[in-house]
């Protein structure tokens, strides 16, 4: 019956309750878009590194994966040895670097640059075209193709370290664009090229021999990923081996300003919800002062009546959460179409990540606060002074 | 017979501004099982002061009050309230029924909060709307109901849990002659089929109907008649 009686006094006022219902909604989805923000760019950024599988990163000491301009020398025998570390399944080394694709004297274009193995690479998938099979093969991103003007099967020049001025490079030479690719960790506004490893360590000259900036490694299974981390540490002092966890940890402290904003937003969006709810469910126990001390005068026990009124908070404040969500999902697919233009992100990162436990979260944050509201008109409609209310009832 | 409301140099006080007013001072008298009393006087007398506490809604200042055998001067909020569901019927001028519920569902509502079984509650909902003539109007809301028509819902509610004392505070207040005398016929038969009442009222009708008046003026009882 409390049940019952708190739907049918939200329905006495149809237009009221429909307003704070869109209220609440608002608040619910602003609450749904902050617990996605906030969980959703730590869970998309471990997803997003083991986008291969791969669990774990090493780079030179103290940096961070492409965190700068510094690489690791002798990469030849430090992949070999991880290689032969227990519980090592796949090594892919990777180098960076700036490639100038030389059209004439006056145009050049800039493409950041990874060398890989494409056996083992874990950084692009191929969207068209053929993957890298030879020293004159490269690999480019759909950014690059309209900055150049080139086409699949083009042959191109590319040269490391030009200086339109004095007319030098550290190296050239003549590549085929065999192929059409998606670089995973790198903006899709950025130009981009992929070639192999040891085609792009030479171009480099004697500052990028046998170098690299970094190495993924692939651990037997995530358990085993930590041991491995320990073991790879243990292989030489000049680098750091990173896990999923200390990348993610890394990135979150970088990004801690977001999870922060969120914070606050998300508790402002509820602080908002509960009082509007407090505001509506007071007036409505005000309004219906009579009838409450009429139900107390007939045997109806104070917590049935604290119980009516809270059921009231969580009914308008579940049903508010409910549309909520979807106005949530909407706003979020939104954001993220904003965010994604942010210069610099690559094309595979997500802000916003829909998972069921968000939306859980959410709504028991909104249950919680719908209860929380229904508390002071519940406190107040119970401790009404039966005989007083009648009387005043009466009078009025 | 025996007395199922005893009333003992009841007082109470209500607080105005700076002093007090006497509402009811030194008010003793007794009510047998299956009578009916009509407690009259001028407004302000404190017939209604009296009703509340005769209904467990009040507190008095001084004296006793035992209904049904037990204390109720004494009683904390919690067991004033399983009080007042169990052993006392209340009906008001303005009939106060949910407006968001059925006649059947306001009738209901008490046996609910006792916690009766839903087939039995069901079936006492139907005895109780027959009784007061408005068994084809059992799924109508209040707005849809005439004021006499309110009042024996009101009625049939208080009867719900069937209570040892009925309370009526001007119930006919709100109706006009003829529904008025509709009602006192209704409480002539409630009391003819065992029902004790006490009542409030100015209505001369009404209180010729009951088989016993008190006569209140300025917080105390003047006489007690029978008719």
């Amino acid at each position: 019956m409390p049940v019952r009686l708190a739907m049918l006094a939200l329905f006495r006022h149809p237009a009221r309750t429909l307003l704070a219902l869109l209220g609440i909604a608002v608040s619910a989805a602003l609450l749904l878009d902050m617990v996605m923000l906030a969980s959703g760019m730590r869970e998309n950024f471990k997803g997003f590194l083991m986008l291969r599988g791969y669990q774990l990163r090493v780079a030179p000491k103290g940096t961070l994966p492409f965190d700068s301009d510094a690489t690791i020398d002798s990469a030849t025998a430090l992949v070999a040895a991880i290689s032969k570390l227990q519980g090592v399944t796949a090594v892919s080394p990777v180098l960076g670097a700036q490639v100038q694709t030389i059209a004439s004297r006056d145009s050049t274009v800039t493409a950041f640059t990874l060398g890989l193995f494409p056996d083992v690479q874990g950084d692009y998938e191929m969207m068209r075209g053929a993957d890298l099979a030879d020293s004159s093969s490269v690999l480019a991103n759909d950014k690059w193709l309209a900055a150049t003007g080139h086409v699949i099967g083009d042959t191109v020049m590319l040269a490391i370290g030009y200086d339109p001025q004095l007319q030098t490079v550290v190296g050239q030479r003549q590549f085929v664009v065999r192929g059409v690719a998606r670089f995973h960790y790198i903006a899709p506004t950025q130009p981009t090229l992929g070639m192999l490893l040891p085609v792009l360590q030479g171009m480099g000259g004697s500052e990028r021999r046998d170098r690299a900036s970094l190495v993924m490694v692939k651990a037997v299974s995530d358990a085993d990923a930590e041991a491995v981390r320990t073991r790879i540490a243990g292989v030489s002092p000049r680098i750091s081996a990173i896990s999923l966890e200390g990348a993610t940890e890394a990135v979150e402290q970088r990004l801690g300003y977001f999870k922060q904003l969120a914070l606050v937003l998300g508790s402002i969006s509820l602080a908002v919800g509960v009082l509007l709810v407090t505001t509506l469910i007071t007036i409505g126990v005000n309004e219906r002062a009579g009838e409450i001390a009429v139900l107390r005068a007939i045997g109806v026990a104070k917590a049935s009546i604290v119980w009516q009124v809270v059921m009231e908070g969580v009914v308008l404040t579940g049903a508010g959460a409910i549309t909520g969500i979807g106005i949530g999902l909407v706003t979020a697919k939104w954001l993220e179409r904003i965010l994604s233009d942010f210069p610099g992100l690559p094309s595979t990162f997500r802000f916003f990540v829909f998972q069921p436990r968000d939306a859980g979260v959410a709504l028991a944050m909104l249950a919680g606060a719908g209860m929380l509201a229904g508390i002071y008109p519940a406190w107040r409609a119970a401790s009404m002074p039966i005989a007083v209310t009648l009387r005043r009832e009466a009078v009025a | 017979m025996s007395a199922i409301v005893e009333v003992r140099d009841l007082a109470r006080d209500y607080s105005m501004g700076s002093g007090a007013v006497r509402a009811l001072r030194g008010v003793s008298f007794d009510v047998a099982e299956g009578e009916w009393v009509a407690i009259v006087g001028p407004s302000g007398c404190g017939k209604s002061t009296l009703l509340n506490l005769l209904g467990a809604v009040d507190q008095p200042d001084a004296g006793s009050l035992t209904i049904a055998g037990e204390r109720i001067d004494r009683m904390n909020d919690a067991a004033a309230t399983a009080f007042r569901l169990r052993r006392i019927g209340f009906v008001f001028q303005r009939f106060y029924l949910m407006p968001a519920l059925s006649a059947a569902e306001n009738v209901e509502l008490p046996m609910a909060e006792a916690k009766v079984a839903k087939e039995a509650r069901r079936a006492r909902v139907q005895e109780l709307l027959g009784y007061v003539g408005l068994a084809a109007r059992s799924e109508h809301r209040p707005s849809q109901l005439s004021g006499g028509e309110q009042q024996r819902v009101a009625i049939a509610r208080a009867l719900a849990n069937r209570p040892a004392l009925l309370l009526a505070d001007e119930p006919t207040g709100e109706l006009d002659a003829a529904t008025g005398l509709e009602m006192i016929e209704l409480f002539r038969r409630l009391n003819r089929d065992g029902t004790t009442i006490v009542v409030v009222t100015h209505d001369a009708q009404m209180a010729a109907a009951a088989g016993r008046r008190i006569q209140m003026r300025d917080g105390a009882i003047v006489t007690g008649e029978a008719s």
